[in-house]
């Protein structure tokens, strides 16, 4: 490994914001106190927990931070949604997803499904896009929940969740919606006043705030059970003393979130259209994989046809860039990316899918060594490919187009 | 990250012998792109058999390519005779070593040695696709998985799935593989048979009857005594309607013998007493 580590990776994770750190650092040491203490020691802690479900609330954009559950993670909160609208719902027997969720949302439905439960899995088009339509006619009286991702970790593709609650809303207004936005945060306007959605689940690690802690907005009326059963913390919902740093830390994370949209909104995402239209401009054998419009403003997932991920990506270390793949090599599991293969991503370019994303904390500087570095280790590998004739077709219809 | 070894990562890097060989004496392949993993081995052998010249192209992941080199390096110099005996095991070796999970990277490279080999031979190559497939998501045929399970001693669906990826996507061939693992694992016990003690086998023996024999006579009235164990000859008592029934020595050959040579060994001979 180089020295200098290029990170384009924050859809895995986030660095802390130092900012973040910061606010934290007193929760340990200094005012340690549990904040369902009656002394007033504890009391202050209490305060600031209260303070962070504010900032989180308005994060949300909910109308009461009484509609927020902190959570150990995005997965906590997409289980303690999905599990606990199964359970207050024992007679309905019907379920709606999509293909492409993350698998905290996906192997729980598959986990359901073998229970017994009817389980709709939503198609996505070659751009990751969900039709409407097909969930219009999915939904019946029978349907418990509908759980959709605002927008997906791998592509960046951004779904219609208001659309799609209202439309399941209009249907049968029991159903529940539950959204995903875990990969959203921070990256697009989230706003659940006057919307349909009742649950939303959302993870610091993936805003600059530290792994293991995150939130779930719960609209006041939806009846959920208790996910861990025990005190009174959380509103009963999820007992246990409250992870207090790490709940300041997001709250405070959630509070530079919000004001740094503009900046994600611009900034990030002309970097991320230099990165890709910069390799799409130098390398023959790459295409964008989703929608190109469609997207969060900091990611881009390209498919470098006939030379293999987990290759790249090994190669790009070495120079110092983190990236990740959809390559099955990379999974440990032999399967590519489920999210690539339901849009029907070509083989030749599914298995060598890399992902950029970026975040606030990306400079030019990074971006342009990217650049500068990437094609020469893709023209490398291009050689060890077995497929030459196919990548000389590539490179003369790339040149022609030039 | 995989945990990988420094010459998996030097292999890599700096892979050795990329490129195609112009007229070449013999080419294999392996895998195909849609499962992720590709490999065409050219080979120039000489009029003695011998192996002058060694390339490759791989697609696939970092010990794809590394499995590859390092195989391209073995090769060199080697005659047919000697690469033919190359096992994945000698090319994860040749590497220190390769995570299990990659292990199907070094099948893939004696794959592609096997295919070159035929190939040079003149063999039917044809008949390798006219193979039954048991994975049909990565393609993988009943003799490669055979031969993986037997090379490597595989006992279990993981391990198999490792080294051959067979069973690795949709799931539907698990019931056909674990059927393969179980009829290699059975047949390896019953040659083990003749390393036994007679103590074991007389344990063995009198297992079979209890459990697959005398049920079965009994139901007809019949019943079966085992007597003594010599060697391979299993020697035994009817009883019952057995002992009068016209039949018996049918019953004894087509039914007793055939039982336990399915079970212990094909060897076992069984005698009335």
């Amino acid at each position: 490994m180089t020295e200098k580590v290029v990170y384009l990776d924050n859809n895995a994770t986030t660095m802390v914001d130092p900012q973040v750190f910061e606010e934290m650092k007193p929760y340990f040491c200094e005012l340690y106190g549990n904040p369902s203490s009656m002394h007033a020691f504890g009391g202050q802690v209490s305060k600031a927990v209260e303070k962070a479900r504010e900032q989180v609330k308005d994060f949300f954009g909910a109308n009461d931070a009484k509609e927020i559950i902190f959570t150990g993670s995005g997965s906590e909160g997409d289980n303690m949604a999905i599990r606990g609208i199964i359970e207050a719902n024992k007679n309905k027997k019907h379920i709606i997803t999509t293909k492409v969720e993350h698998p905290a949302v996906l192997n729980l439905f598959k986990y359901y499904e073998k229970q017994g439960y009817d389980v709709t899995y939503l198609n996505v088009d070659s751009v990751g896009n969900i039709d409407l339509n097909e969930l219009k006619n999915a939904v019946n009286d029978d349907t418990a929940l509908v759980s959709m991702m605002y927008a997906n970790n791998e592509t960046g593709v951004i779904l219609p969740v208001e659309k799609a609650a209202k439309l399941v809303k209009q249907i049968n207004p029991k159903t529940k919606f539950h959204v995903d936005a875990v990969q959203a945060a921070g990256k697009i306007s989230i706003d659940v006043k006057n919307t349909d959605i009742d649950l939303m689940s959302i993870a610091g690690h993936k805003i600059h705030a530290p792994k293991g802690v995150g939130a779930l907005y719960v609209k006041t009326g939806t009846l959920l059970p208790a996910f861990i059963i025990g005190g009174h913390q959380e509103r009963g919902k999820r007992a246990g003393t409250e992870n207090v740093p790490y709940i300041v830390g997001l709250g405070k994370a959630c509070e530079i979130a919000q004001k740094s949209l503009d900046y994600e909104i611009h900034e990030v995402k002309r970097l991320r259209d230099k990165l890709e239209n910069g390799i799409l401009e130098r390398v023959y054998n790459a295409r964008v994989n989703g929608h190109s419009q469609n997207r969060v403003p900091n990611t881009t997932n390209i498919g470098f046809q006939y030379i293999e991920g987990e290759l790249i990506l090994l190669h790009l270390s070495d120079l110092g860039i983190c990236a990740s793949s959809g390559s099955a090599c990379t999974s440990g599991s032999l399967e590519p990316s489920h999210v690539l293969k339901s849009m029907g991503v070509p083989f030749e370019s599914l298995h060598g899918s890399i992902r950029f994303s970026l975040s606030r904390f990306t400079t030019e500087e990074e971006i342009d060594y990217v650049l500068k570095v990437l094609p020469d280790v893709i023209f490398k590998l291009n050689k060890i490919s077995p497929y030459q004739r196919e990548l000389k077709e590539l490179e003369a219809k790339f040149k022609r187009n030039v | 990250m995989w945990d990988y070894t420094e010459k998996v990562m030097d292999h890599y890097k700096n892979p050795r012998n990329v490129g195609e060989i112009e007229n070449p004496s013999a080419v294999g392949e392996a895998g195909s792109l849609v499962c992720g993993d590709a490999l065409k081995l050219y080979l120039k052998i000489d009029e003695n058999g011998k192996i002058t010249d060694a390339k490759f192209q791989t697609f696939g992941c970092g010990s794809a390519v590394a499995s590859s080199s390092v195989l391209t390096e073995m090769l060199k110099g080697m005659t047919i005779d000697e690469a033919a005996k190359i096992t994945n095991q000698d090319i994860a070796d040749a590497l220190g070593g390769l995570p299990p999970q990659k292990m199907h990277c070094s099948v893939m490279g004696h794959e592609a040695l096997e295919a070159a080999i035929a190939n040079y031979k003149g063999e039917d190559s044809v008949a390798h696709c006219d193979e039954k497939i048991i994975c049909n998501c990565y393609h993988v045929t009943e003799s490669v998985l055979r031969e993986a399970i037997e090379q490597n001693n595989l006992t279990d669906l993981e391990d198999v799935m490792n080294y051959t990826k067979a069973g690795g996507a949709c799931g539907q061939c698990h019931v056909a593989i674990q059927k393969i693992i179980d009829e290699i694992k059975n047949k390896k016990e019953k040659v083990d048979i003749k390393n036994m003690s007679v103590t074991q086998l007389i344990l063995k023996v009198n297992n079979v009857i209890e459990k697959h024999i005398a049920p079965e006579l009994r139901k007809d009235g019949g019943d079966i005594e085992l007597v003594d164990v010599k060697d391979n000859k299993v020697f035994v008592s009817l009883k019952g309607m057995c002992k009068s029934c016209k039949f018996s020595s049918n019953t004894l050959t087509n039914f007793v013998e055939a039982s336990l040579k399915e079970h212990i060994s094909p060897d076992i001979e069984v005698v009335e007493v």
